[in-house]
């Protein structure tokens, strides 16, 4: 019994982990139609600018400080994202998906030999924000209080995501970009400003989801390029462009893959593919996607 | 923007001959390293000949290619390994069989959709491939792979063997000749099919796809036909690099390689016939040398991957199509 316990918050954790990836995702592909192939390298520089900077910190700060050195890489990745969008994204809206997959494609080979470059082969952890918080029984099991404050942040992620999106000016103005890009312009809305700015929010959201899991496990070189195949499975499960959708697939990919996990560990991420060709055969805009 | 005209058969059956003879000569007068290098580029070139069936010429951007490959690859290393197979004959019989039922499988998945569903499909179907090579160590080596040692290999029906010590040498000038065979099959088989009336109809369900609907074109028929022929194209060339390689790891099916396969294309320029083979050429000097260069070889590949969609998006051989058209017709005007 514990031990289902301890699965089910090890899957909520994932799923908080691959939402924030998937949120980021979803929310540049709704707005601006580009599938950010290197996404999954802004995850992975997220972790590895927070592991830097906490263990940069950590001679210096009292344990509990180092806190405020996670969001670190949640906020230099919003950063270089707020950078890359106008200066290399821009012109690339009108022209075919291949040359907008081959761009970010590129970004993708440039970010992951960036992070060799500035970190090396050596993976990088913050592990000791997870000491710091120490242990909590469950069942006679012990289990760390990181992994479900993490989860706490995942929850408040997608509730301020959503209010930020459904409850704001900016969320109405994102949305009626999103909807239509050239009558939103006519109607003086600062098209390219939203564009950025949507950039952005994603990529804050992909380093955050680094920064959260840098403590628990450690950053490696190709983190990113794993992680984001897994993403385009959450995202297809829940739907391109919808944050509903992001939220549910995470939380479905997540449960799968602890099942899978536990009873035959070869066919996990066999298995996760799979289900996602098939919601593509069956549902193409996936659960909670629109009408293309 | 018009296109420039076509150049008439006999001159591009003349430069066809001139790229021949140069390639001909190769192994006499570079040395067994440059034929090396030249052979693995060739194999690569009938990965992006293959690729670009699809893209250039039904419109279909495929993520997935490294499934067919690492088939053809891996098909070569299973032979070998669990039937004792050595004839490089039998080997690309079994490639093209592997490749041929993977891709009529995957392809009757994949050509539901197009654009960026299809992309991801095809990059999703690869990846169940490569997370089974990778786990079902037992069968595939995992990531250690399964080794494919030249001196294991004879070519044409067992007649020609490479035993003994110095063989490398020898191998490397015998089967460059036999790649370079198999590539020029390859391009006169693929030459036959765009310009045959299967090929026009793929090219017009790519240009209008409603269109070729009304005139009574089967799309669906005609794109899973497309993808078939693709995936065996690169299936094979999966299944000639193998011996090259001497190895095949889980690697040649992870996704990066599939983006190895569309850079080719893109390099080279993939809306002409040429461009993705001189782009895979192209591309295996520039990762090699790159490597050789600085360890940070992604970053110059992604750069350069950057810089060509952005200012060059027709490509290394679109390009220079277009600048000698442009050339030919100020010529033309003065004189």
């Amino acid at each position: 019994m514990e031990i289902v316990v301890i699965q089910v918050l090890n899957s909520l954790f994932y799923a908080a982990v691959l939402f924030l990836i998937a949120a980021g995702l979803s929310l540049i592909f709704g707005v601006m139609g580009i599938i950010n192939m290197a996404h999954g390298s802004f995850y992975a520089l997220g972790a590895y600018v927070t592991a830097w900077s906490v263990a940069a910190a950590a001679g210096v700060f009292p344990a509990a400080a180092l806190y405020i050195f996670l969001p670190l890489g949640a906020i230099a990745v919003a950063v270089i994202g707020l950078a890359i969008e106008p200066t290399l994204l821009r012109r690339f809206y009108r022209r075919p998906e291949e040359y907008q997959l081959l761009v970010t494609f590129g970004l993708l080979l440039v970010l992951e030999d960036a992070i060799r470059l500035v970190w090396g082969g050596t993976p990088r952890t913050a592990s000791g924000l997870v000491d710091s918080l120490g242990l909590v029984q469950i069942g006679g099991l012990p289990y760390p209080v990181y992994n479900m404050a993490m989860i706490g942040v995942g929850i408040a992620a997608a509730l301020g995501l959503w209010a930020f999106v459904y409850r704001t000016k900016f969320g109405v103005l994102l949305r009626a970009t999103a909807q239509d890009r050239r009558m939103a312009a006519a109607l003086g809305i600062n098209v390219g400003r939203i564009y950025s700015l949507a950039f952005g929010l994603g990529c804050f959201m992909a380093g955050l989801a680094g920064a959260i899991v840098v403590p628990s496990q450690a950053a490696v070189l190709g983190m990113g390029v794993e992680v984001i195949v897994l993403s385009f499975v959450v995202v297809v499960i829940g739907g391109l462009g919808s944050l509903e959708g992001a939220l549910v697939g995470a939380l479905i990919v997540s449960a799968l893959r602890t099942i899978t996990i536990q009873f035959w560990e070869e066919i996990e991420l066999a298995a996760l593919y799979l289900i996602a060709a098939i919601v593509l055969l069956i549902l193409p805009t996936g659960l909670f996607g629109k009408k293309a | 923007m018009s296109a420039p005209r076509a150049p008439s058969l006999v001159r591009r059956a003349a430069a066809a001959a001139a790229v021949l003879a140069a390639l001909l000569v190769v192994p006499a007068v570079a040395g067994t390293y440059q034929t090396q290098l030249l052979t693995y580029g060739l194999t690569l070139a009938i990965a992006a000949l293959g690729f670009n069936l699809l893209l250039g010429y039904t419109g279909l951007l495929s993520f997935g290619h490294s499934a067919f490959f690492g088939a053809g690859a891996y098909a070569v290393a299973f032979m070998m390994r669990y039937l004792g197979v050595s004839s490089m004959e039998l080997f690309i019989l079994g490639g093209v069989a592997f490749s041929a039922v993977l891709a009529a499988l995957l392809g009757v998945v994949c050509v539901r959709h197009t654009r960026i569903f299809f992309a991801i499909l095809t990059l999703a179907l690869s990846q169940v491939l490569w997370t089974l090579a990778y786990k079902f160590f037992w069968i595939t080596g995992g990531t250690d792979g399964l080794r494919v040692p030249f001196s294991k290999v004879t070519l044409l029906g067992g007649l020609v063997g490479f035993p003994g010590a110095d063989a490398f040498a020898k191998f490397i000038t015998s089967y460059y000749y036999y790649v370079l065979v198999a590539f020029c099959v390859c391009v006169a088989l693929m030459w036959l099919i765009v310009h045959s009336p299967f090929g026009k109809t793929l090219q017009a369900i790519r240009d209008n796809e409603t269109r070729a609907r009304f005139l009574g074109v089967r799309i669906w028929r005609y794109r899973w036909l497309a993808f078939l022929v693709s995936g065996i194209f690169t299936g094979v060339a999966g299944s000639l690099w193998v011996p090259l390689n001497g190895l095949t790891t889980p690697d040649v099916l992870y996704w990066p390689q599939s983006g190895k396969i569309v850079f080719f294309a893109v390099l080279g320029g993939f809306r002409n016939f040429t461009g993705p083979m001189v782009g895979a050429v192209i591309f295996n000097y520039l990762e090699v040398y790159a490597v050789a260069v600085t360890e940070y070889w992604q970053i110059t590949l992604g750069v350069i991957l950057i810089a060509l969609v952005t200012f060059l998006p027709s490509g290394i051989v679109g390009t220079a199509a277009r600048l000698s058209a442009r050339l030919k017709r100020k010529r033309g005007a003065s004189t």
